[in-house]
């Protein structure tokens, strides 16, 4: 069992539901970024998404967009991204997956990205404009490595497609509440609950909504529907503020929102 | 790999997930209706009845005794409503909108060319029509975002990243996939993700196909020469595709050389320093850096600053179907003098790009040789801006 299959075992063992949370890599500068992780996993988080900060990122609201733009303008590469995970490595075993554009990870090479990531301790990679589809090739290098690509689902995934995706699944599935792109906003969780519940039907893989969760009766809302929560901009926007204890408060009373709700 | 939508190994559909079932139902339509007589006619008509076609091809005499060489002809897009090539494409893609039952149309621009065509169809079938374009492009050409206003549509600057095309495109994307149900994209080059620029290129081939028809009658043959100004590549793609698997014209793509060859300082993602990935939703050559970050275009003219390019042009480059090359801005600038005052024609500064290679390819041409130049777009737009650029006032 790879780590983050692991830690998704052991929460669900124990009847909870999988904190994650997303902080652009870099933001404002590595050693920013890895005191961000120990103390988000201090504060209660289970999984980090690393976000790898990409000049064009087109799935993302304000909040990130301007993270990546801080973390390019100080410097911020796939490489130094990688020297994060193995300094993050030395003291902590939470599991650690990149969430980046595919470019960057095209021009690094997809092979070499997974050898190198999985060497410094990275567990997966979501790739937000990589949909199903275009994934093949991927999956198989992915798989051949035990790295996790994850797969996504939206109101909009049904049918033949939403078989497809669930069949080669691996590690969790990312469930996009609702229809746009990342930031806080007032989302009915049950549309998604719905398709989570789809899901279920067709495969044992862990489910975890992300996309406008912003406090922690939204995460205990979105908690209901699916294995775990993933939280970005509401984290991301307390630390472009500077305002590190906001944010570490936030993952704190997200975390106690899950499990009093949960287990 | 994907095999939908690729020219080779280029194209496919990089995009977030919730925009995949919008992309589908897109593609069926489409698929539906190139083959539906009906809406075939209904979008020729319009081409004739509204848009102004077939443009004429235009022998260039004065320009041709300027070069004293092959006969030049310019294939006159400029002539269209709205002043450029892209209301094939605009009219092509709101008609199926409409057939969709799309209530609101979504556009990006770069010279404001795009979202003029784009408000102007969306006024003609009654639809909302909204424009993302660079804060910066905003600035350089206010009399399009006036035009696009007056027709309607709501223009949205865009200031995230560097307020340009880029720019724009990806804030059309992100509102588009908020919107998805009842917001049609439409792209204003052959880019993106499958089935754009198979689509957009459906829809502006008309260009090369009255090229043909009208070389046959004018020269008794087809022109040796084809040469036409590239962004994106919606002009060129539709004056080179019902050429494609002919060798002996020769198929030219201008791109903007800027001002210089360092990173930044042009838009040569062919013909520079541009490698294969994906932008925007498809696999295609594009300029970026060693860490694979998207580089910033630059052009005097803010129709060809765009750092990516239609995957078509990619496979016609590595296929070699065509040849890409680059004009920079002084040289542009000159062309838009030179063909305003040798043949009564203001051109785009576009379509200038085109134009100054002829400074280029004619030396090498005969006689007996024709050259065909797709005018793409009339210069109106970019006087004050060229005026600036002399140091005169407009």
């Amino acid at each position: 069992m790879t780590r983050l299959e692991n830690r998704f075992a052991e929460l669900k063992k124990a009847g909870r539901k999988a904190l994650i949370i997303y902080i652009t890599a870099g933001m404002p500068d590595a050693a920013g970024t890895i005191e961000a992780i120990r103390r988000a996993e201090e504060a209660g988080a289970d999984i980090i998404e690393l976000g790898l900060p990409f000049s064009d990122p087109m799935a993302d609201g304000p909040v990130i967009q301007t993270a990546s733009v801080v973390a390019l303008q100080h410097g911020m590469t796939l490489p130094k991204v990688l020297d994060i995970v193995r300094e993050i490595r030395k003291t902590s075993q939470i599991p650690l997956v990149a969430m980046g554009y595919i470019n960057q990870v095209h021009h690094y090479g997809f092979e070499k990205f997974v050898e190198d990531a999985l060497a410094a301790g990275m567990d997966g990679l979501i790739a937000p404009d990589v949909p199903h589809e275009e994934a093949g090739e991927m999956r198989k290098i992915s798989a051949a490595h035990g790295f996790h690509l994850m797969e996504f689902i939206t109101p909009g995934t049904t049918g033949e497609r939403m078989e497809d995706t669930c069949a080669e699944a691996s590690g969790f599935i990312y469930c996009v509440s609702n229809y746009g792109v990342t930031g806080v906003k007032e989302i009915d969780y049950s549309i998604i609950g719905k398709v989570c519940a789809e899901a279920r039907k067709h495969t044992e893989i862990p489910l975890a909504i992300g996309f406008g969760i912003g406090t922690p009766e939204a995460a205990a809302a979105a908690g209901a529907h699916a294995d775990g929560v993933i939280v970005g901009s509401a984290v991301v926007q307390r630390l472009l503020d500077g305002k590190k204890d906001e944010a570490m408060g936030l993952i704190a009373d997200m975390r106690k929102a899950l499990d009093e709700s949960f287990g | 790999m994907n095999t939908k939508g690729r020219f080779g190994k280029f194209g496919g559909q990089y995009v977030p997930e919730i925009v995949m079932p919008a992309l589908n139902e897109l593609e069926e339509a489409y698929i539906k209706y190139k083959e539906d007589p009906e809406f075939q006619e209904e979008f020729r008509s319009y081409l004739r009845e509204y848009a102004g076609r077939p443009t004429n091809l235009y022998y260039a005499e004065r320009l041709t005794k300027h070069y004293g060489r092959a006969r030049i002809f310019l294939k006159r897009e400029d002539l269209l409503h709205t002043g450029a090539h892209k209301i094939n494409n605009a009219l092509g893609q709101a008609l199926l909108a409409k057939r969709m039952g799309k209530k609101r149309v979504v556009a990006e621009t770069g010279a404001g060319q795009h979202g003029v065509a784009t408000a102007t169809v969306a006024a003609l079938f009654g639809m909302e029509c909204h424009v993302f374009m660079g804060a910066v492009d905003v600035e350089r050409q206010k009399l399009n975002v006036f035009r696009m206003r007056l027709l309607g549509a709501k223009v949205i600057p865009v200031s995230s990243g560097t307020g340009t095309l880029k720019d724009a495109t990806s804030e059309a994307i992100r509102y588009w996939a908020t919107n998805i149900e009842d917001t049609h994209y439409i792209i204003g080059s052959a880019v993106g993700p499958h089935p754009y620029p198979t689509m957009v290129r459906d829809f502006q081939k008309v260009i090369g196909e009255e090229i043909r028809r009208q070389s046959l009658e004018k020269l008794g043959g087809l022109p040796d020469y084809l040469i036409a100004c590239i962004g994106g590549g919606s002009n060129a793609i539709g004056t080179f595709y019902d050429f494609r698997d002919e060798k002996s014209v020769k198929k030219f793509g201008v791109e903007a050389g800027g001002r210089g060859d360092a990173a930044g300082d042009n838009a040569k993602t062919l013909s520079g320093t541009g490698e294969p990935g994906i932008l925007h939703g498809a696999f295609s050559y594009l300029l970026q850096n060693d860490d694979g970050q998207v580089v910033e275009a630059y052009s005097i003219s803010a129709g060809l600053d765009y750092p990516g390019v239609g995957p078509e042009h990619s496979f016609y480059k590595d296929a070699g179907v065509a040849e890409y090359v680059s004009i920079n801005d002084q040289e542009a600038l000159d062309a838009f003098q030179r063909v305003s005052r040798i043949e009564g024609i203001i051109p785009a500064m576009e379509s200038s790009h085109a134009l100054a290679y002829l400074e280029k390819l004619m030396p090498h041409t005969k006689p007996e040789e024709t050259v065909v130049v797709t005018l793409s777009g009339r210069g109106d737009k970019d006087v004050q801006m060229v005026a600036k650029a002399l140091g005169e006032e407009a």
